[in-house]
Protein backbone atom coordinates (compact mmCIF):
# COMPACT_ATOMS: atom_id res chain seq x y z
CA UNK A 1 0.00 0.00 0.00
CA UNK A 2 2.78 2.39 0.89
CA UNK A 3 4.58 1.36 -2.27
CA UNK A 4 1.50 2.19 -4.32
CA UNK A 5 1.28 5.53 -2.57
CA UNK A 6 4.86 6.48 -3.39
CA UNK A 7 4.40 5.33 -6.99
CA UNK A 8 1.28 7.45 -7.20
CA UNK A 9 3.08 10.55 -6.03
CA UNK A 10 6.42 10.14 -7.75
CA UNK A 11 7.26 10.02 -11.41
CA UNK A 12 5.47 12.06 -14.02
CA UNK A 13 1.79 12.94 -13.86
CA UNK A 14 0.10 10.54 -16.29
CA UNK A 15 -1.57 12.03 -19.34
CA UNK A 16 -4.78 10.14 -18.50
CA UNK A 17 -5.12 12.14 -15.30
CA UNK A 18 -5.35 15.40 -17.22
CA UNK A 19 -7.75 13.85 -19.72
CA UNK A 20 -9.94 12.52 -16.90
CA UNK A 21 -10.22 16.01 -15.43
CA UNK A 22 -11.24 17.47 -18.78
CA UNK A 23 -13.67 14.56 -19.31
CA UNK A 24 -15.47 15.34 -16.04
CA UNK A 25 -15.58 19.02 -16.94
CA UNK A 26 -16.90 18.31 -20.44
CA UNK A 27 -19.73 16.07 -19.31
CA UNK A 28 -20.80 18.33 -16.48
CA UNK A 29 -21.06 20.97 -19.21
CA UNK A 30 -23.20 18.59 -21.27
CA UNK A 31 -25.39 17.94 -18.22
CA UNK A 32 -25.93 21.66 -17.64
CA UNK A 33 -26.58 22.28 -21.31
CA UNK A 34 -29.36 19.69 -21.41
CA UNK A 35 -30.93 20.12 -18.00
CA UNK A 36 -30.93 23.85 -17.23
CA UNK A 37 -33.59 26.26 -18.47
CA UNK A 38 -31.90 29.61 -18.00
CA UNK A 39 -30.02 30.98 -21.01
CA UNK A 40 -27.17 32.17 -18.79
CA UNK A 41 -26.77 28.69 -17.28
CA UNK A 42 -26.58 27.26 -20.80
CA UNK A 43 -23.86 29.80 -21.60
CA UNK A 44 -21.93 28.80 -18.48
CA UNK A 45 -22.16 25.16 -19.57
CA UNK A 46 -20.83 26.03 -23.02
CA UNK A 47 -17.98 27.83 -21.32
CA UNK A 48 -17.14 24.67 -19.34
CA UNK A 49 -17.15 22.58 -22.51
CA UNK A 50 -14.85 24.99 -24.36
CA UNK A 51 -12.50 25.12 -21.38
CA UNK A 52 -12.20 21.33 -21.23
CA UNK A 53 -11.31 21.28 -24.93
CA UNK A 54 -8.56 23.83 -24.25
CA UNK A 55 -7.05 21.57 -21.58
CA UNK A 56 -7.01 18.68 -24.03
CA UNK A 57 -5.23 20.72 -26.70
CA UNK A 58 -2.55 21.87 -24.27
CA UNK A 59 -2.05 18.40 -22.76
CA UNK A 60 -1.77 16.57 -26.07
CA UNK A 61 0.67 19.16 -27.31
CA UNK A 62 2.82 19.00 -24.19
CA UNK A 63 2.93 15.21 -23.87
CA UNK A 64 2.95 13.96 -27.45
CA UNK A 65 4.59 16.73 -29.49
CA UNK A 66 6.59 18.82 -27.03
CA UNK A 67 8.78 20.38 -29.72
CA UNK A 68 5.84 21.78 -31.68
CA UNK A 69 3.30 24.44 -30.71
CA UNK A 70 0.10 23.62 -32.61
CA UNK A 71 -2.00 22.73 -29.58
CA UNK A 72 -0.73 25.73 -27.68
CA UNK A 73 -1.83 28.15 -30.39
CA UNK A 74 -5.11 26.34 -30.95
CA UNK A 75 -5.92 26.77 -27.26
CA UNK A 76 -4.96 30.44 -27.51
CA UNK A 77 -7.26 31.03 -30.49
CA UNK A 78 -10.05 29.03 -28.89
CA UNK A 79 -9.93 31.34 -25.88
CA UNK A 80 -10.28 34.35 -28.20
CA UNK A 81 -13.19 32.77 -30.09
CA UNK A 82 -14.99 31.92 -26.86
CA UNK A 83 -14.57 35.51 -25.69
CA UNK A 84 -16.28 36.66 -28.89
CA UNK A 85 -19.03 34.08 -28.49
CA UNK A 86 -19.70 35.17 -24.92
CA UNK A 87 -19.87 38.85 -25.80
CA UNK A 88 -22.39 38.34 -28.59
CA UNK A 89 -24.42 35.81 -26.62
CA UNK A 90 -24.70 38.09 -23.61
CA UNK A 91 -25.79 40.96 -25.85
CA UNK A 92 -28.53 38.67 -27.20
CA UNK A 93 -29.52 37.60 -23.67
CA UNK A 94 -29.85 41.21 -22.52
CA UNK A 95 -31.92 42.03 -25.60
CA UNK A 96 -34.19 39.06 -24.88
CA UNK A 97 -34.57 40.20 -21.27
CA UNK A 98 -35.54 43.65 -22.47
CA UNK A 99 -38.29 42.22 -24.66
CA UNK A 100 -39.64 39.33 -22.59
CA UNK A 101 -38.55 40.19 -19.01
CA UNK A 102 -37.04 36.77 -18.38
CA UNK A 103 -34.31 34.59 -19.85
CA UNK A 104 -35.93 31.17 -19.72
CA UNK A 105 -35.65 28.98 -22.78
CA UNK A 106 -39.32 28.00 -22.66
CA UNK A 107 -40.53 31.54 -23.21
CA UNK A 108 -38.59 31.84 -26.45
CA UNK A 109 -41.08 30.39 -28.87
CA UNK A 110 -40.96 33.17 -31.40
CA UNK A 111 -38.05 35.06 -32.87
CA UNK A 112 -39.86 38.30 -33.65
CA UNK A 113 -40.39 41.02 -31.12
CA UNK A 114 -43.85 40.72 -29.55
CA UNK A 115 -45.32 44.02 -30.73
CA UNK A 116 -44.34 43.49 -34.35
CA UNK A 117 -45.66 39.94 -34.23
CA UNK A 118 -49.08 41.08 -33.00
CA UNK A 119 -49.19 43.77 -35.70
CA UNK A 120 -48.46 41.15 -38.33
CA UNK A 121 -51.23 38.87 -37.12
CA UNK A 122 -53.64 41.79 -37.20
CA UNK A 123 -52.66 42.49 -40.79
CA UNK A 124 -53.23 38.84 -41.63
CA UNK A 125 -56.69 38.95 -40.11
CA UNK B 1 6.37 15.06 -5.54
CA UNK B 2 5.14 18.59 -5.02
CA UNK B 3 3.91 18.71 -8.61
CA UNK B 4 1.83 15.57 -8.15
CA UNK B 5 0.20 16.84 -4.97
CA UNK B 6 -0.60 20.18 -6.58
CA UNK B 7 -2.02 18.42 -9.62
CA UNK B 8 -4.33 16.20 -7.61
CA UNK B 9 -5.55 19.14 -5.51
CA UNK B 10 -6.27 21.10 -8.71
CA UNK B 11 -8.01 18.09 -10.26
CA UNK B 12 -10.32 17.71 -7.26
CA UNK B 13 -11.06 21.44 -7.24
CA UNK B 14 -11.87 21.48 -10.95
CA UNK B 15 -14.08 18.38 -10.88
CA UNK B 16 -16.05 19.38 -7.79
CA UNK B 17 -16.58 22.98 -8.81
CA UNK B 18 -17.52 22.17 -12.39
CA UNK B 19 -20.24 19.85 -11.12
CA UNK B 20 -21.36 22.44 -8.57
CA UNK B 21 -21.43 25.13 -11.26
CA UNK B 22 -24.04 23.30 -13.32
CA UNK B 23 -26.16 22.12 -10.39
CA UNK B 24 -26.30 25.28 -8.29
CA UNK B 25 -29.68 26.93 -7.81
CA UNK B 26 -28.43 30.49 -7.91
CA UNK B 27 -26.90 31.96 -11.04
CA UNK B 28 -24.39 34.17 -9.28
CA UNK B 29 -23.06 31.16 -7.38
CA UNK B 30 -22.70 29.16 -10.59
CA UNK B 31 -20.70 32.04 -12.03
CA UNK B 32 -18.43 32.03 -8.99
CA UNK B 33 -17.89 28.27 -9.24
CA UNK B 34 -17.13 28.72 -12.94
CA UNK B 35 -14.50 31.27 -11.94
CA UNK B 36 -12.87 28.68 -9.64
CA UNK B 37 -12.88 26.13 -12.47
CA UNK B 38 -11.23 28.61 -14.82
CA UNK B 39 -8.55 29.49 -12.27
CA UNK B 40 -7.90 25.78 -11.67
CA UNK B 41 -7.46 25.31 -15.40
CA UNK B 42 -4.97 28.17 -15.39
CA UNK B 43 -3.10 26.25 -12.69
CA UNK B 44 -3.03 23.16 -14.93
CA UNK B 45 -1.46 25.23 -17.72
CA UNK B 46 1.15 26.40 -15.25
CA UNK B 47 1.90 22.77 -14.33
CA UNK B 48 2.26 21.92 -18.01
CA UNK B 49 4.80 24.71 -18.40
CA UNK B 50 2.71 26.97 -20.62
CA UNK B 51 3.15 30.22 -18.75
CA UNK B 52 1.82 32.39 -21.55
CA UNK B 53 -1.37 30.34 -21.79
CA UNK B 54 -1.72 30.72 -18.01
CA UNK B 55 -1.53 34.49 -18.31
CA UNK B 56 -4.04 34.54 -21.17
CA UNK B 57 -6.42 32.26 -19.28
CA UNK B 58 -6.34 34.41 -16.17
CA UNK B 59 -6.60 37.71 -18.04
CA UNK B 60 -9.18 36.82 -20.69
CA UNK B 61 -11.28 34.10 -19.08
CA UNK B 62 -11.11 34.77 -15.36
CA UNK B 63 -10.87 38.51 -15.89
CA UNK B 64 -12.84 39.57 -18.94
CA UNK B 65 -15.42 36.88 -19.56
CA UNK B 66 -16.36 36.50 -15.90
CA UNK B 67 -17.00 40.24 -15.59
CA UNK B 68 -19.31 40.00 -18.62
CA UNK B 69 -21.16 37.11 -16.99
CA UNK B 70 -21.58 38.90 -13.70
CA UNK B 71 -22.88 42.00 -15.45
CA UNK B 72 -25.35 39.91 -17.42
CA UNK B 73 -26.54 38.07 -14.32
CA UNK B 74 -26.99 41.26 -12.33
CA UNK B 75 -28.84 42.89 -15.23
CA UNK B 76 -31.27 40.04 -15.77
CA UNK B 77 -31.80 38.58 -12.30
CA UNK B 78 -33.26 39.99 -9.13
CA UNK B 79 -30.80 39.71 -6.25
CA UNK B 80 -31.12 36.51 -4.22
CA UNK B 81 -33.59 35.02 -6.67
CA UNK B 82 -33.49 31.25 -7.00
CA UNK B 83 -34.06 29.50 -10.28
CA UNK B 84 -37.22 27.45 -10.34
CA UNK B 85 -36.11 23.82 -10.43
CA UNK B 86 -36.26 22.05 -13.75
CA UNK B 87 -38.64 19.11 -14.20
CA UNK B 88 -37.29 15.88 -12.77
CA UNK B 89 -37.67 14.02 -16.06
CA UNK B 90 -35.37 16.45 -17.84
CA UNK B 91 -32.75 16.24 -15.11
CA UNK B 92 -32.80 12.45 -15.04
CA UNK B 93 -32.47 12.37 -18.81
CA UNK B 94 -29.49 14.73 -18.64
CA UNK B 95 -27.82 12.73 -15.86
CA UNK B 96 -28.27 9.45 -17.75
CA UNK B 97 -26.98 10.96 -20.98
CA UNK B 98 -23.90 12.47 -19.42
CA UNK B 99 -23.12 9.33 -17.38
CA UNK B 100 -23.41 7.18 -20.51
CA UNK B 101 -21.17 9.64 -22.32
CA UNK B 102 -18.57 9.75 -19.56
CA UNK B 103 -18.42 5.94 -19.32
CA UNK B 104 -18.24 5.54 -23.09
CA UNK B 105 -15.50 8.14 -23.61
CA UNK B 106 -13.63 7.05 -20.50
CA UNK B 107 -13.61 3.44 -21.68
CA UNK B 108 -12.37 4.41 -25.13
CA UNK B 109 -9.66 6.68 -23.75
CA UNK B 110 -8.34 4.42 -21.02
CA UNK B 111 -8.39 1.23 -23.07
CA UNK B 112 -6.68 2.80 -26.06
CA UNK B 113 -4.13 5.09 -24.46
CA UNK B 114 -0.64 3.72 -24.79
CA UNK B 115 2.06 4.46 -22.32
CA UNK B 116 4.62 5.33 -24.98
CA UNK B 117 4.69 9.00 -24.24
CA UNK B 118 7.41 10.41 -22.07
CA UNK B 119 7.18 13.82 -20.52
CA UNK B 120 10.26 15.54 -21.85
CA UNK B 121 11.47 18.09 -19.38
CA UNK B 122 11.51 21.30 -21.26
CA UNK B 123 12.51 24.75 -20.26
CA UNK B 124 9.88 27.47 -20.14
CA UNK B 125 8.58 28.42 -23.57
CA UNK B 126 10.47 31.48 -24.64
CA UNK B 127 8.15 34.48 -25.01
CA UNK B 128 10.24 35.76 -27.90
CA UNK B 129 9.75 32.43 -29.64
CA UNK B 130 5.99 32.61 -29.06
CA UNK B 131 5.90 36.12 -30.50
CA UNK B 132 7.92 35.14 -33.57
CA UNK B 133 5.67 32.13 -34.15
CA UNK B 134 2.54 34.23 -33.77
CA UNK B 135 3.76 36.88 -36.20
CA UNK B 136 5.63 34.81 -38.78
CA UNK B 137 4.34 33.88 -42.22
CA UNK B 138 6.35 30.71 -42.78
CA UNK B 139 5.35 27.11 -42.18
CA UNK B 140 4.09 26.45 -38.60
CA UNK B 141 3.68 30.17 -38.00
CA UNK B 142 0.41 31.87 -37.32
CA UNK B 143 0.06 35.35 -38.80
CA UNK B 144 -3.07 34.50 -40.83
CA UNK B 145 -5.11 33.04 -37.93
CA UNK B 146 -4.01 36.00 -35.82
CA UNK B 147 -5.40 38.46 -38.37
CA UNK B 148 -8.58 36.41 -38.79
CA UNK B 149 -9.08 36.49 -35.02
CA UNK B 150 -8.64 40.27 -35.02
CA UNK B 151 -11.32 40.61 -37.71
CA UNK B 152 -13.57 38.27 -35.71
CA UNK B 153 -13.12 40.37 -32.58
CA UNK B 154 -13.97 43.54 -34.52
CA UNK B 155 -17.07 41.92 -36.01
CA UNK B 156 -18.09 40.70 -32.57
CA UNK B 157 -17.74 44.18 -31.04
CA UNK B 158 -19.87 45.69 -33.81
CA UNK B 159 -22.41 42.86 -33.57
CA UNK B 160 -22.71 43.03 -29.80
CA UNK B 161 -23.31 46.79 -29.89
CA UNK B 162 -25.84 46.41 -32.70
CA UNK B 163 -27.78 43.76 -30.82
CA UNK B 164 -27.65 45.27 -27.34
CA UNK B 165 -28.35 48.93 -28.16
CA UNK B 166 -31.75 50.37 -27.38
CA UNK B 167 -33.94 50.88 -30.42
CA UNK B 168 -35.55 54.27 -30.40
Amino acid sequence: MGDLFTNFFSGIIPMEAYIAVSLVMFFSGIYGFISRKSLLMILISIELILNSIDINFAVFNRYLYPEQMEGFFFALFTIAVSACETAVAIAIVINIYRNLNNVEVDSLNELQEPDEASENTEVLK
Amino acid sequence: MAQQIIFYILAVIISVFSIMAVTSKRLIRSATYLLFVLLGTAGLYLLLGYHYLFAVQVAVYAGGIMVLYIFAILLTQKPGEKITPEPLRQRVLAIVLSLVGIVFCGYIIFSNITKVYTLVTQSELNTKHIGMTLMGTEKFQYLLPFEVISILLLACIVGAIMIARKRS
